[in-house]
Order: C-alpha cells, then sequence, then structure tokens
C-alpha cells in the first residue's frame, strides 16, 4: 500500500504511556494534522513517524517498507520543527542545499535545486543572506524549503508556526496548503490550533491522553464529533444531557423536545449543538424555555447567552437572522432534530 | 538593552578598584621586566640599570629558535588535543542526566585543585617501570615485561594535556549547552548520520568558542614549566623551562626577561594572526 501505516503504535517513558495503541492510515498525497491539548502525545508521534524517538510497542509502515527501526538520517524525510533549527552557521542557500550536500549531489544541482526552491518560497536572492538577517515569516519558508529539497517521502511539521504572529500564521496557513496541494506530498501537521487544522487538513486526528478519539475529514469531525471531547476541542458546542423513557420521548434539561431520537435502547445521553445551529424563537410550542442572560453583539455575529434550568447555552447568528432579544426576556430555544450530534454519556 | 554611557567621573568609580589592581600587579611588574629585559648584567647575579641589546643578541641563535619552536609547537599540539578530546566529550555530556552532568563537573573541578607538582608527580609514577600502568598490560597479556615510558615527549604531552582538559572542558560547557539540541535532529532528519551531524552542524555551529578555547589552552600550555622537566628529557624543555633556569638557578635576570618578553611578543602575534584568520573564515 503506498502511503503511510501506523499499526498499534505504543510509546512508554517509564510507568507513562505518551502514545498507546495508535492505529492509522494517511494515503499517499495526504495531508495529515494531528490536533489535541498538550501532552496529548501528538508530538511524541511525529517524533517517532520521523524516527527521533522509537515506539516500544508496533510497527510503522512507509509504502509497504517496515520503518519502524530504520534510522532517521536512512528514511528520506523532510521535517520543520517549531524552532525551525536553521543552521545559524550556514547561509539562506547553504540551509536549503544542506540535504543536498550532505547526500553528495554535484554543486550545479544543488544550485540549481536552491534556485527553484527559493522561487517557490518567493525569496529569489536571498541566497547569499544569513539566516538571522531573516524575518520570522521568512525563515519559516526556508525552513519549509530545505526540509523538501529532497522530495521528501514524507513531510513532517512539528508545531510549524506557532511563533509567527496571527495574521503572518493564517496567511501560512494557506501558503503551506497550497503548497502541499501543488507537489502532491504526504504530510503530517501537528498542532493545537483547531483552525489550523480546519484550515489545512484533508484528514483531521483528534487525539488525547496518547489515543486517537476521531480520525475524519475536518467538517465530518465538526458536524459528527465522536464524543464529548472532539465536539468540545473542536470549535464551541453546547453539550447538554438528554434521556429518554421507555417509549422513546426525549427529554432535555427536564423539558420534552419533540423529533430527537437518542436510538433504541439508550437512555441516557449527551446531545452536542454548534451555537450557529440554535434558533432562537418565541416561548412554548416545542421549544425549550429559557431566559435571555447576556448579548454579545460583536457586529458581524450575535452570541445570545440563554438560561435554560441553571445551564446556560451560547445561540450565534447573523445579525439579519437574529429576533430581536434582550437581557431578561423569556425565549424559546429549538432544537432541530439533523444538528443535533447524540454522544454516548 | 542599551546602558546609558558613564556621565559623571564619579560614574566610573567602579572602575578604580580593578584598575588599580591591574596596575599594581600587572602593568609594573611588566614594565620592570621589560626594562630589567635591557640592563647589564653583573658577575654574582645582581644587575645594574643600562640600555643594551645583548640579552636580545644572546637569543638570536639556533639553540634559542629551536626551543622556542619548540615550545610553540607543544602548545599547539596540547591545545589540538585538548579541543579534539573535550569537544566530544563535553557534547555528550551536554546531553546526559543532569546529575551525572553535575558529577562530571564536580570531578574536572578536583583536578583543577591539584598542583602541577602533584600532577607531574603522579604521571611519573604512572608511567615508572616499576609501579606504572605498564604492569596492568603484563598482567593483562598484552606486554611481556613492565617498561618505562618516561622520559619522552608522549609523557609530557600526557600530562600537559591532562592538565588542560578541565579548563577546555570548562570553557566549552556553556556554549554546548545553549546549542539548540533540534539542530542536531533536524540534520538527522535532512539525511546526515549522527557522526555526521555532529561535524557538519555542532562543530561549525561553535566555530568562534572553539577558536576561542585553543587559544586559551595553547598560551596556558606555553607556559608550563615543570611537567616538562619532570616527565620530559631536556630536548623537551620549553622556553619557560630555560627562563626559570636563567632566573632561578643562573640568576641571569635581564636574559629571563628578554626571553620572557621575547615569548609574549611571539605569543601576542600569533593570537593576532588566529583571530584575524578567524575573521577571514567568517567573512568569506
Amino acid at each position: 500500500m503506498s502511503g503511510l501505516a501506523l499499526n498499534n503504535v505504543t510509546k512508554e517513558f517509564g510507568t507513562f504511556t505518551a502514545v498507546n495503541n495508535v492505529e492509522l492510515t494517511v494515503p499517499h498525497g495526504t495531508f495529515v494534522c494531528m490536533l489535541g491539548p498538550s501532552g496529548c502525545g501528538k508530538t511524541t508521534l511525529l517524533r517517532m513517524i520521523a524516527g527521533l524517538d522509537l515506539p516500544t510497542g508496533g510497527a510503522i509502515n512507509l509504502d509497504g517498507e517496515d520503518i519502524t527501526h530504520v534510522p532517521t538520517h536512512k528514511r528520506n524525510l523532510g521535517m520543520v520543527f517549531q524552532s525551525l533549527a536553521l543552521f545559524p552557521h550556514l547561509t539562506v542557500g547553504e540551509n536549503i542545499a544542506y540535504p543536498l550536500r550532505i547526500r553528495g549531489a554535484p554543486k550545479e544541482d544543488q544550485k540549481k535545486r536552491v534556485d527553484e526552491l527559493l522561487a517557490m518560497i518567493h525569496l529569489s536572492g536571498y541566497s547569499d543572506r544569513p539566516v538571522s538577517k531573516l524575518s520570522g515569516g521568512q525563515r519559516q519558508r526556508v525552513a519549509i524549503a530545505r526540509a523538501l529539497a529532497i522530495s521528501p517521502k514524507l513531510f513532517l511539521l512539528d508545531e510549524p508556526l506557532s511563533a509567527l504572529d496571527a495574521k503572518l500564521r493564517e496567511a501560512m496557513q494557506v501558503e503551506l496548503r497550497q503548497l502541499q496541494q501543488q507537489l502532491g506530498i504526504t504530510t503530517i501537521v501537528v498542532t493545537h490550533d483547531q483552525r489550523e487544522a480546519m484550515t489545512m487538513a484533508d484528514t483531521v486526528v483528534v487525539m488525547k491522553g496518547g489515543e486517537i478519539r476521531q480520525a475524519a475529514s475536518p467538517i465530518e469531525i465538526y458536524r459528527r464529533p465522536a464524543d464529548t471531547f472532539v465536539a468540545d476541542f473542536i470549535g464551541s458546542t453546547n453539550l447538554l444531557e438528554a434521556e429518554a423513557d421507555s417509549t422513546g420521548h426525549v427529554t432535555v434539561l427536564g423539558q420534552p423536545v419533540s423529533g430527537v431520537s437518542l436510538g433504541a435502547d439508550t437512555r441516557k445521553a449527551t446531545l452536542s449543538i454548534r451555537p450557529e445551529d440554535i434558533h432562537l424563537t418565541a416561548p412554548g410550542d416545542g421549544a425549550l424555555s429559557g431566559t435571555v442572560t447576556f448579548v454579545r453583539d460583536l457586529g458581524g455575529t450575535i452570541e445570545t447567552f440563554v438560561d435554560i434550568a441553571g445551564r446556560q447555552i451560547v445561540a450565534v447568528s447573523t445579525p439579519r437572522a437574529r429576533p430581536e432579544v434582550t437581557v431578561g426576556q423569556p425565549v424559546g430555544v429549538v432544537l432541530l432534530p439533523d444538528v443535533c450530534v447524540v454522544l454516548a454519556k | 538593552m542599551r546602558r546609558e554611557a558613564p556621565q559623571k567621573i564619579g560614574d566610573y568609580a567602579p572602575l578604580f578598584f580593578p584598575a588599580m589592581m591591574l596596575i599594581v600587579f600587572f602593568v609594573v611588574p611588566f614594565a620592570t621586566m621589560i626594562a630589567v629585559s635591557f640592563f647589564q648584567r653583573q658577575q654574582g647575579g645582581f644587575y645594574v640599570p643600562a640600555f643594551e641589546l645583548s640579552n636580545y643578541q644572546r637569543f638570536l641563535s639556533l639553540f634559542f629558535a629551536n626551543v622556542l619552536g619548540f615550545s610553540l609547537m607543544l602548545a599547539v599540539t596540547v591545545a589540538i588535543c585538548c579541543i579534539v578530546l573535550a569537544v566530544p566529550f563535553t557534547y555528550l555530556l551536554t546531553r546526559m542526566a543532569r546529575k551525572v552532568q553535575i558529577a562530571w563537573l564536580v570531578a574536572l573541578l578536583s583536578v583543577l585543585s591539584l598542583s602541577e607538582v602533584i600532577i607531574g608527580f603522579a604521571w611519573s609514577t604512572l608511567f615508572s617501570r616499576t609501579a606504572g600502568i605498564t604492569n596492568l598490560l603484563v598482567m593483562a597479556g598484552i606486554m611481556s615485561e613492565a617498561k618505562a615510558l618516561l622520559p619522552s615527549f608522549g609523557a609530557v604531552l600526557t600530562g600537559m594535556v591532562y592538565q588542560a582538559f578541565p579548563y577546555t572542558v570548562l570553557v566549552l560547557y556553556p556554549a554546548l549547552v545553549r546549542l539548540d539540541p533540534t539542530l542536531t535532529e533536524a540534520a538527522r532528519t535532512l539525511g546526515a548520520s549522527p557522526i555526521k551531524a555532529f561535524f557538519t552542524v555542532v562543530v561549525p555551529a561553535l566555530r568562534n568558542t572553539i577558536t576561542a578555547t585553543l587559544i586559551m589552552v595553547f598560551i596556558f600550555a606555553l607556559g608550563s614549566y615543570l611537567l616538562p622537566q619532570l616527565l620530559g628529557r631536556p630536548q623537551h624543555w620549553t622556553l619557560s623551562v630555560l627562563i626559570t633556569d636563567q632566573a632561578i638557578y643562573q640568576s641571569n635576570m635581564p636574559f629571563a626577561a628578554a626571553m620572557a618578553v621575547f615569548l609574549v611578543l611571539v605569543t601576542l602575534g600569533l593570537v593576532a594572526l588566529t583571530v584575524i584568520a578567524g575573521r577571514k573564515g567568517e567573512a568569506a
């Protein structure tokens, strides 16, 4: 099979399990974002794919070949580190040429490839500058060009954009995604920024406690989260406890709702509803009744905080779609069945 | 952060004490030595103020040229040996657990507390025929009979490298600790084996530190006058040995002073050359 496959990969540091039995298949040419809170094992997993750490169990396959014990320098990878790790004693051109020089490529070929890569990252003519004279975004691009110099089989990035300011980071996300599509290279990015993951990835892998909670397309992760952790971690959501009686009638926060089903034999579950999926209406008529406690008018969107039986939920709408409400006003909250995600308790 | 330039005379006050110490204990004795090097020697170990160049003239002979050449060669060899041993050693040390690092540093500091005399006698025992390390090799069946390894050039070199090694490690340590460990990891992901990564990333990134350390150990080794006498033959004696000999045993202060001045000038010249060469290499 062409691509990367992780089979039951496990990493233990003493008694602590950093990565627990991870199963993941990354088809050739896919862009994968590993997402999770700090300490979830995503960086350890990336370092094992790079060969910088050895797994204590399981196997890593690349294009059908077991590379679990192949040393890093023989894996033909490109990796961008969080600190970028540009070599301070080399110029921009020498940095990019490093992987070619190490492999003994002829000088003319090195120069030609460096010029190609510099053109690709829009830094033509910077070849002879010392890396210390570059701005943050330029260094970032040099680190990317250096990692791509040998056209690697795998392109790995460890929190590559975290050192950049917000505006530059957004621009680089788009640039990185376009570059990856242009080159068709299998790419794995570790990030804790869910916006970054949503922008770039074909597949988002959400991790927690060394385990994969869900691996799916960004929209699938957003629309159909697998559990409450994923629902809460990706975007913001309202998590509401729901109960079903023996006849299948569902109550949410003690109030009956119609049209929602928890599925056969499920008595208790949690409903996840995105704030933009919540509709506010007049009280009564099959809607949950609550009271408006706060309105945050951000101009483009309006967030309405509603208290239902002591629980606070948030509804987001555009100014035009939103009915006029004021703080203290009773409202009805409509849960549309097709946007409620039922999660196991 | 930019500091404000001193405004009043009083702002220079913190410099007075070190400046006075330098003048009293360094500038004055050094100036005296330069003056004495031009004085005339009297029979019986005294000298009278004069201005003559005979002390320097006497120095311009093949014998002293050889001694000077040997001294410089020995100091350079010691410096290179120390660097070659200490750079990989310190690099590995900085990658060890904190506790291990502290243990090693304490051990190295304790070597620094040993005087040159003790180091010299310890090595002369270790290199002797009767009680030396060759006896261990005989016991292990590697050598057929014990033999003395001194006096020899190798013994002098070993003693001096042993003495200078802790200094070398302590000077390199801070720079290596600060070196970003992801640099070597990056080199490995880019296709360099660990050894290649060490030589293409760690060593070049530390070029300036290594040059500075080389100069420091070179100067340190140039001043050594006991170990060459304890562990070497007369042909292994350095200029420092001859200066001591002239000053103390021959009571020829003017000539000793002239040799010392000459040694200082040659040393400064070599250091300047190294620095210039380093700058040029950087510009290229």
